[in-house]
């Protein structure tokens, strides 16, 4: 089942992969994916409903015109996403690891753990901004948005920025472990994020186990 | 039927040397329609000018006929949100300075002189470093760089957010599509931007009131995007602008204000010295605030047009 969350002037499709009773489990998917049909494999041992939302400019939620996307932004498609499901461990992919991170400190009262995982858009664009890009992308209007190709994937994540979110996470939530990553990249904000005392590297099965009984 | 005749009208709307533009046309950019307006005559040289966050071009109603009388075909343009332009699904510094590269696109493909105020010297700085081809001489009103950034800077760089600060910013996002600016008479409008702009006349305000605003059925409104929210958060950091400007490859003037306000850039002049291009020149203007153009646009309008000399 689908159903379309209001963000601004976007529709966020927001897909319930699995309902039941439960722990909540929302899914954010990598940069330029979307979705997933079904439980993917390696969450199915969760034992709660599965949803996931497709970012702005992805899957089936609105492309808008003219770029202008940034991971902020998307932390408040993220936060759209949990104003619907109500409090949720979040598992992230690529980009929605590092979305995941950003709406753990944000929102420590609604995500009850976040699980970072490998995918694309798990870099970013590093730490510093480097050659500057102007110039808009052409092309046709569809999911995956070219603007949110590009502009994703030149975000910038300074340690400092990186840390505060995890520190928040750390700090506020009620579950432990509030930032679990099962990610095997190492980019230099995944370090910052495990330099704070509190976020663990665990394999996603743990930290799945881990969340559901938090 | 004939419409009631009210006070608030903005009919009855005008300030001294104020002219509105005597063009206005569209600028799509990827799909945002951006306003434009002209001063000056069609066949003159282009030179534009670029509004700060949270305004629109008609703040430029004095200035721009200054330059357009000295033989200037001026050109600016609403900011996406912001005036007449597309209230757009997303926003960010770099859609803004990609907007503008639009509109001036849209006008020549030659290097062009840029004046612009506060937010817009920030974009200016990074066009001028991505494509210095495009900026034959740049001006900066109060919107260098610098060490202490304030709110105007929007959500590009403020560093110092509490969980506090990121719920209120997510609690708006989640309303944003249902909100609406608080409806007023034109003096309300006026009075309220008095708050951020305490040094500006109340005749002033209220002029930019009649041209910022749109009429209701319920009242005024300012056009300015109600998803764009005063203040922000983000990951850059002021000093790589200090650095970038370092080596800014357009002639550079600055213009800086020395008294701090609301709305303003927070640039101490001594501050940046170090860090301006070479043959860039910095001019304070004592006892001013951000809105030097405004307080003084005979002064300024002078000194630009010494410059693009």
């Amino acid at each position: 089942m689908t159903v379309f969350v209001t963000h601004n002037q976007v529709k966020l499709a927001l897909h319930t992969l699995r309902p039941g009773a439960g722990p909540n489990l929302l899914h954010l998917h990598a940069l330029g994916d979307r979705s997933p049909a079904s439980v993917p494999a390696d969450l199915e041992s969760w034992p709660g409903p599965i949803y996931a939302v497709d970012f702005t400019g992805h899957g089936a939620s609105t492309v808008p015109a003219g770029g202008g996307y940034t991971a902020e932004v998307l932390m408040g498609d993220a936060d759209a996403a949990l104003w619907m499901t109500g409090p949720a461990t979040v598992v992230g992919r690529g980009l929605g690891a590092y979305i995941a991170l950003l709406i753990a400190g944000a929102r420590p009262e609604l995500v009850r753990g976040a699980i970072l995982c490998d995918g694309a858009g798990l870099a970013g664009g590093g730490d510093r901004p480097g050659p500057l890009n102007i110039r808009g992308v052409p092309g046709r209007q569809t999911a995956p948005d070219p603007f949110a190709l590009v502009e994703l994937a030149s975000d910038l994540r300074p340690p400092d920025y990186v840390s505060r979110f995890a520190e928040l996470a750390v700090q506020h939530s009620q579950v432990k472990p509030p930032i679990a990553v099962a990610a095997r990249s190492r980019p230099d904000w995944l370090k910052a994020a495990l330099s704070v005392p509190g976020v663990e590297e665990l394999p996603l099965a743990e930290a799945l186990r881990l969340l559901a009984d938090a | 039927m004939t419409a009631p005749s009210l006070p608030d009208s903005p009919a009855f709307v005008s300030f001294p040397g104020a002219v509105r533009p005597a063009r206005h046309h569209w600028v799509d950019s990827y799909g945002v329609r951006i306003a434009v307006c002209e001063w000056g005559e069609p066949g003159a040289p282009p030179l534009f000018l670029v509004h700060g966050g949270s305004d629109f071009a008609g703040t430029f109603d004095v200035f721009a006929p200054l330059l357009a009388a000295a033989g200037w075909r001026v050109i600016s343009w609403d900011h996406r949100g912001h005036g007449d332009s597309d209230h757009a699904a997303l926003y960010s510094w770099d859609a803004d300075v990609r907007d503008a590269l639009s509109v001036l696109d849209a006008i020549t493909p030659d290097p062009v002189p840029v004046i612009a105020h506060s937010k817009g010297g920030g974009m200016m700085l990074q066009l001028a470093e991505a494509l210095p081809l495009r900026l034959s001489r740049l001006v900066v009103i109060d919107g260098l760089p610098s060490p202490d950034p304030h709110p105007d800077v929007s959500d590009h760089e403020q560093r110092r957010f509490t969980r506090e600060n990121l719920a209120q910013w997510l609690d708006h996002r989640r309303g944003a599509a249902a909100n609406f600016r608080k409806p007023g008479t034109l003096q309300d409008l006026a009075r309220r931007r008095k708050r951020m702009n305490p040094r500006l006349s109340d005749e002033w305000l209220l002029y930019l009131a009649s041209i910022g605003a749109r009429r209701d059925l319920d009242g005024w409104r300012w056009k300015l995007d109600p998803a764009i929210r005063f203040g922000g958060f983000g990951p850059w950091r002021p000093d790589w602008s200090l650095e970038r400007l370092k080596s800014m490859p357009v002639p550079l003037l600055g213009l800086t204000a020395t008294v701090e306000e609301e709305m303003g850039w927070g640039t101490n002049h001594k501050a940046i010295e170090p860090y301006m291009p070479p043959g860039g020149r910095l001019v304070p203007f004592a006892d001013t605030g951000h809105f030097i153009h405004i307080e003084h646009p005979r002064e300024v309008a002078s000194l630009v047009l010494d410059f693009l000399e």
